[in-house]
């Protein structure tokens, strides 16, 4: 399987999914931290993909996405943005309320961190 | 790189701006701050007030010109 058909796997198949430098227990970017730490106080449930071990693995997110940097985060499959929407939304309860209407208001509940390695 | 060939890129994206600056973060030269206020931008969402920015400073993006981009937009009302 190519990078691309799980790139799509996770975006498709995850409740939320980043796309991050390093992991969520060892994160290796400032931006990274600051989209995961968003997605931390708004309770979401989350699953990471480093992709750091293969360039190729950005490269092909990119060309799925359409977005030029990392870190990226999905909701059901769409794209809500980087680290700067994702801190906006946080801030303003967007993210919540995204959360809530695409999850189920019980979001939070089932919260949990995984990572899938891609490479 | 200075701030100025940022600044240039996004006043041709967006003629319209009733904010636009370009903040250089560290002083280096490769980590950026944008602000952009504009019509152009008002009714989109941010994913796609932020593609206008990305696409505005494709070149310098693709080249490592920009290594961190931060961007903060808003429709102008």
């Amino acid at each position: 399987m190519s990078y691309t058909d799980k790139i799509k796997e996770v975006i498709d198949g995850s409740d939320v999914a980043i796309f991050m430098k390093g992991t969520p227990a060892f994160v290796m970017c400032g931006n990274s931290d600051r989209a995961l730490q968003a997605l931390r106080r708004a309770g979401a449930p989350v699953t990471a993909v480093d992709i750091l071990p293969d360039p190729g693995i950005r490269q092909e997110l990119t060309a799925v996405s359409g977005w030029p940097t990392i870190p990226q985060v999905f909701v059901k499959g769409e794209l809500v943005g980087g680290a700067d929407i994702v801190e906006e939304l946080e801030s303003s309860g967007a993210l919540e309320q995204t959360l809530r209407e695409k999850l189920g208001d019980d979001y939070a509940a089932s919260r949990n961190e995984t990572t899938v390695s891609l490479a | 790189m200075s701030t100025e060939p940022l600044r240039q890129l996004l006043e041709e994206a967006f003629p319209d701006a009733t904010e636009l600056d370009v903040i250089d973060r560290t002083g280096g030269g490769d980590h950026f701050q944008v602000i952009v206020t504009a019509g152009s931008l008002a009714g989109l969402s941010l994913v796609e007030q932020h593609r206008r920015v990305y696409e505005a400073l494709s070149e310098p993006l693709a080249d490592g010109t920009i290594h961190e981009l931060r961007i903060k937009t808003k429709g102008a009302a």
